[in-house]
Order: structure tokens, then sequence, then C-alpha cells
């Protein structure tokens, strides 16, 4: 029934909005614009950004995924036990680690479409076992890697574009960005994923594979996830099992500012990277505004604001369409 | 009435069966004594710390069963501590006002997920995630990021740790709201009106029920359960945590009345079976604390591995799907 024209207005509304509150910042603050705090508004952000990627196929489809917080953390702790404690080069750990990820969900996945479960209690228990390996696998909970010739080389690998230089993070979550922007809208699977999300039962009417790819939809949110938890470990040069606690949400909350619907079925990859955006630029403001006491709660407070006007906002271009 | 027991058997075996191995693992666990006018012991601690969950999980209960969810429990319970607080010690409110003025505000934040849901009619979990990020922004913004203790003000302390006929007044809270909701719920068309909206909500429109006050009705009791265990956590650790109070309970209460048979997708719901869920819930942690394995406590690590199992377990014993795969019916699709 969602007609494909209703996507536009809310991806425009999350465009401006990034738009306006980037030239704000720029025009307001000393430093904003420079080439040191633009890329490191991807790096900073490029774990979350990772996860929100995964977490925009999943809304897509129509699902949640509540663990990629935690699978974050697990993911960051097994790469770190891989280099440090059985001293494996961090070209072997890595991949071993990204599988690791996709196999995490692929379980879920199976789960939720084998026993027809609610993908929010599956992906729950998912969360609190993640969580838990992760602090069974090191009791320090915090594990610093160091010592291997290819993780170093992978902390120190920059890429220099004039003035802007981006670290691995900030590449990796930009090339990931155009990765998904690429299949949600150009493989068979993206549009099966869209299908799936727009009417569940006319998909499988229609002979397309729900089944498969519900579990594959999972299988990359994992991945995706787990590609966060190692580009957190470059970033931090450590594993850590406390990290990204709640992350789950602002991922959610940057899928949803980005335009697409929790319902499933309407939305852009591109929109997720400006909703992670947004929401990067809403928490470094703070460490700016020195004049008024500007706290980090209020980040809490207007990533809410935000979130109600583009739920509000898409509710009223629902209806109109109607 | 016997569907409805039938439905229990499953959460009260498995209370029974950890009770059962608690009797042979840990007998400390009922030793039971009479000290300086109340009872003291591990079940009365499990109880007690059952508590917040099991209010929590009275709301929910009546949400789930309108097939909606409330993530926003836990920033609503660090609201409420926080403006309690606050009122207290900066504004010398007494106490009496303190509790009915943070009470109001709780029914509100509740009463405007009901908006959002009812009237606007966004989805229950995106629209319970606003306040579940602002929330606990606002309780920040109240105390200003530092804890604000409450250990001179005894009345408000008795919230938490006082004891009434010897029994802990938490416990006595606990059971109050959870009797007066059953009165309110079942012996009123309340219950039924709830259960129909979650069974079938175009049915129920076209029935006469007013199925956006019934919404709306069951955010705000949620939002008012969430402020009583709010204000019992802050009186029992006696100082306001905005950043950690009731942080990831959202997820117990859930879980409490998931465990105790009420279906994600609304409909018959089960109060009793919500209480069982939130005891099961605390007294597996608490089994994992104290359990002994050759002398040795199980690392607290594996409390949320645990956790995920159960979850799951339970998730499965609930499955249709499952269940007709055993029974080699075979599944759609």
């Amino acid at each position: 029934m969602r007609l494909p024209q209703i996507k536009h207005p809310t991806i425009v509304a999350t465009a401006i909005v990034f738009s306006l509150l980037y030239a704000i910042a720029a025009i307001r603050y000393n430093g904003f614009f420079s080439p040191i705090q633009t890329t490191s508004l991807f790096s900073d952000n490029a774990a979350l950004g990772l996860a929100a990627i995964g977490m925009t196929f999943v809304i897509l489809s129509g699902g949640i995924d509540l663990s990629v917080g935690a699978v974050i953390a697990l993911a960051s702790i097994f790469l770190g036990k891989c280099i440090v404690q059985w001293e494996w080069p961090a070209y072997l750990a890595i991949p071993l680690v990204l599988a690791s990820g996709a196999a995490f969900g692929t379980v879920m996945g199976t789960i939720i479409r084998l026993f027809r479960l609610p993908p929010f209690l599956v992906t729950l228990a998912g969360m609190f076992l993640a969580r838990g390996l992760a602090l069974v696998l090191t009791k320090e909970k915090r594990l610093s890697i160091r010592g291997d010739d290819s993780f170093d080389w992978l902390v120190d690998f920059t890429v220099g574009f004039g003035r802007f230089e981006f670290n691995l993070p900030a590449v990796v979550f930009m090339a990931a960005m155009v990765a998904a922007v690429i299949v949600a809208h150009w493989t068979r699977f993206g549009r099966n994923v869209y299908a799936i999300g727009g009417n569940e039962q006319s998909a499988v009417l229609m002979g397309l594979p729900v089944g498969k790819t519900t579990v594959q939809i999972y299988a990359l949110s994992g991945l995706c996830a787990a590609t966060g938890g190692v580009i957190y470990a470059i970033g931090a040069e450590s594993g850590d099992a406390s990290v990204a606690q709640l992350l789950e949400l602002d991922a959610i909350a940057a899928v949803v500012i980005g335009g697409t619907l929790l319902s499933g079925g309407v939305g852009y990859v591109a929109g997720t990277l400006l909703g992670v955006l947004i929401l990067g630029i809403i928490t470094v403001i703070p460490a700016f505004e020195e004049a008024v006491k500007l706290n980090s709660w209020w980040t809490k407070i207007a990533i809410g604001i935000l979130l109600l006007a583009f739920i509000v906002l898409q509710r009223l271009l629902q209806r109109q369409k109607r | 009435m016997t569907s409805s027991l039938h439905k229990l058997v499953w959460p009260f075996a498995a209370l029974c069966v950890l009770l059962i191995f608690n009797a042979f693992a840990n007998p400390s666990f009922y030793s039971l004594e009479f000290i300086d006018g109340s009872w003291s012991g591990l079940l009365v601690v499990v109880i007690e710390r059952a508590s917040i969950v099991l209010l929590l999980s009275l709301g929910m209960t009546l949400v789930i069963a309108t097939a909606g969810v409330d993530l926003s429990v836990g920033a609503v319970m660090a609201v409420a501590g926080s403006l309690a607080a606050v009122l207290l010690t900066e504004y010398e409110v007494p106490l009496v006002p303190t509790l009915l003025i943070t009470l109001a505000t709780c029914t509100l934040a509740g009463a405007w997920n009901g908006f959002l849901v009812s009237i606007i009619g966004i989805q229950p979990i995106v629209a319970t995630l606003i306040l579940m990020v602002a929330g606990r922004g606002i309780a920040q913004l109240l105390t200003d990021g530092n804890p604000v203790s409450v250990k001179d003000y005894d009345g408000f302390l008795f919230i938490g740790s006082g004891t009434f006929l010897g029994i802990p007044f938490t416990i006595i809270i606990a059971i109050a709201v959870a009797v007066l909701t059953a009165i309110v719920v079942r012996c009123t068309a309340i219950g039924l009106f709830i259960e129909s909206v979650g069974g079938n909500e175009t049915a129920s429109r076209y029935a006469g029920l007013s199925v956006r006050l019934v919404r709306f009705f069951v955010y705000a009791f949620t939002g008012l359960c969430a402020g009583i265990a709010g204000i019992i956590y802050t009186s029992d650790i006696t100082r306001a945590e905005a950043n950690n109070a009731g942080l990831y309970l959202e997820l117990d209460a859930i879980l409490a009345v998931v465990i105790g048979g009420t279906a994600l997708s609304g409909g018959r719901f089960s109060l009793a079976g919500s209480i069982i869920g939130a005891l099961i819930i605390q007294t597996l942690t608490t089994t994992i604390i104290i359990t002994q394995i050759n002398g040795q406590n199980i690392p607290s690590e594996y409390n949320l591995v645990v956790k995920a199992i159960v979850v799951l377990v339970v998730c499965l014993l609930q499955s249709e799907a499952l269940r007709r795969m055993i029974t080699g019916k075979g599944v759609d699709g």
C-alpha cells in the first residue's frame, strides 16, 4: 500500500536538518569546519555508523536488532583475545571475528524465522548472551591490544585528501556506506528486503525467498556490528566488554532520523548516514559550547526531541497519502 | 479460568525448579531469622529485590496485552528518583506532597506515551523510545548530573528500607499495588477491554469500545508504576542516580511479562504470571550469585549468559511453530 513517493519528503527533511545543524555549528564554533573536526566526525561515529547500516536493513525488513551494541563489545574483546592471548596476526584474527559476528546474526535470524519468534525477544537474548560472553572472555573488562605488526599497521593507516586525513575507521565507515547503498538499491537481496518490509505476505506470494532473506538480514546486521567492534578496537587500540552500552538505541534513532519507517519497507540507507552524522554533531556540540554551560544530558534531550519531530513528520506524511 | 491457570503451569514449574535446586545447593537460601522486629534472610531479600521489577511488570503486562510495549519505564524511574530527591533536598517540600508530585509527573510521562501511541498513532516501540532517550537526559538535568543524597530524610528512607509488621515496606507496597491492579482489572470491565484491544483492535472499535482511551490508560498506568518503582529504588540506595537508576530494567520487566505467559502480540494477559516472572528473574540472579561449584562461586559474568539461555528457552516454549514441528504437523511457508 505504501507508495514510493512518500519516501522522499522525510529524507529531504533529514537533509535540511543536517545542513542547518552543520551550518549553525560551523558558523558558531571556531574550528568546527576544520579538516580534523570533519574527519573525526566520521571516525568517532564509525562503530555507531556500521551498526546503524546493519540496523537499516533489519528495520527496512520490519524487524529490530537489539544485540548490535553487545556484539560490538564482544567483537572487540574477541579480537583482543585472538591477537594478545593466542598471538594470531591481525590479518587472520579480523576475518575470524567478522565471520563469528555474521554467524551470531545467522543463528538469531534462523531462530526468529524457524520458530516464528518476535525479533525483539530473540535479539534481546542475543544481547544478553553477547555481553555475557564478552565479560566471560575477559576478567579485566578491558584488553589492551598491541604487539602485532599488522594490527599496528591498521592503527596507523590513514588516507589523505589534501588536508583531510581519514583514519581506518572513517574509511571503513564510508566504504561500508557506499557498499550498503549499492546492496540496498541495486541487488536482488536489497529488493527482497524492501519487499518483505512492505508486506511479508505479498513477498511470500510473489515467491520471494522470505526465509532465506530474513536470515541473511540478521547475518548482515551481525557482520556490520562485528565490523564496528573491530573498528572500535583499532581506534581505541583495545577491546572493552562494557563499551557501546545502549548503542542499539542510538543506532535505531539514527535510522529513524534518517527517514526509515520502523514499520518497514520505506527508507534509504543514505538517510542513515545523515542520521548518524546528525547524532554525531549533536554529541560534539557540548564540547564546543563554552559560554553557556551546555551539559551532555542536553544531547539526550535533543536526540529525543529530534526523534519525536521525525516520527510525527513521518506519521503526518503517511496519513496525507492515504 | 482453567485455561488461564493452565498457562501458569510452566512459569510456576520453573520457579519451583529454582527453589528446589536452592534447597539442595544452598540451604542458607531458606534460613529466616526474626531480628529487631523484622524478618530477614535471603528469601526476604529476593522478594524485596524483585519488588521493583514486579511493579514495572504490572504496568508492562497491561501495555503488552494491548499489543504494545513500553521501553521508557527505566528512564521514568530515573526521572522519579531525581525529581523526588530534588524536591526534598533543594526545594524542601514535605514528604507527602513530594511523593504526590512525583507520582503525578510519572503518570503524566506515561500519559505522554499514551498520547503518542493512541492519538498520534505511532508504533509503541518508537513512541516510548523517545522518552527512553530523553527521559534519562531530563533526570540528569534535574540533578545537574550529580547523585543527590537523601540520607537525612527518614520518612523517605522508610519507603525503601523500613519494615511494617516485620515485613519490608517495599514488599508491602508491591503487594498492595499488585492486589489493587488485579481488583481494578479483573473486577471491572477494564481487563476485558484491554484484552479485546490487544486481541483484535478493529473488532473492538466496531463493538463500540474506545480503543484510544484504553491505550491511553494502560500507558499512563505504566508511568505510575514506574514512578513508584523509581521512588523505592532511590529510597533503597539513599540517593538519586540519574545515570544508573532503572538502567536495562525495561528489558527485565518485558522479560517478566513474557516469562509469565503474556504474548508480545497482545490479547490475553496474566498478572499472576508476570509476578511469578519477576520472582523467577530475581531468584535466578540470586541463585547464580550464591551457588558454589567445587567450593567456588560462579563468576558474576555468567549471569548474563544464563539469562540469555533462559530468555531463549522461554521463547521456544511459547513458540507455536516449534510445537507444530514436534507434533509433526509441519509449518507453513
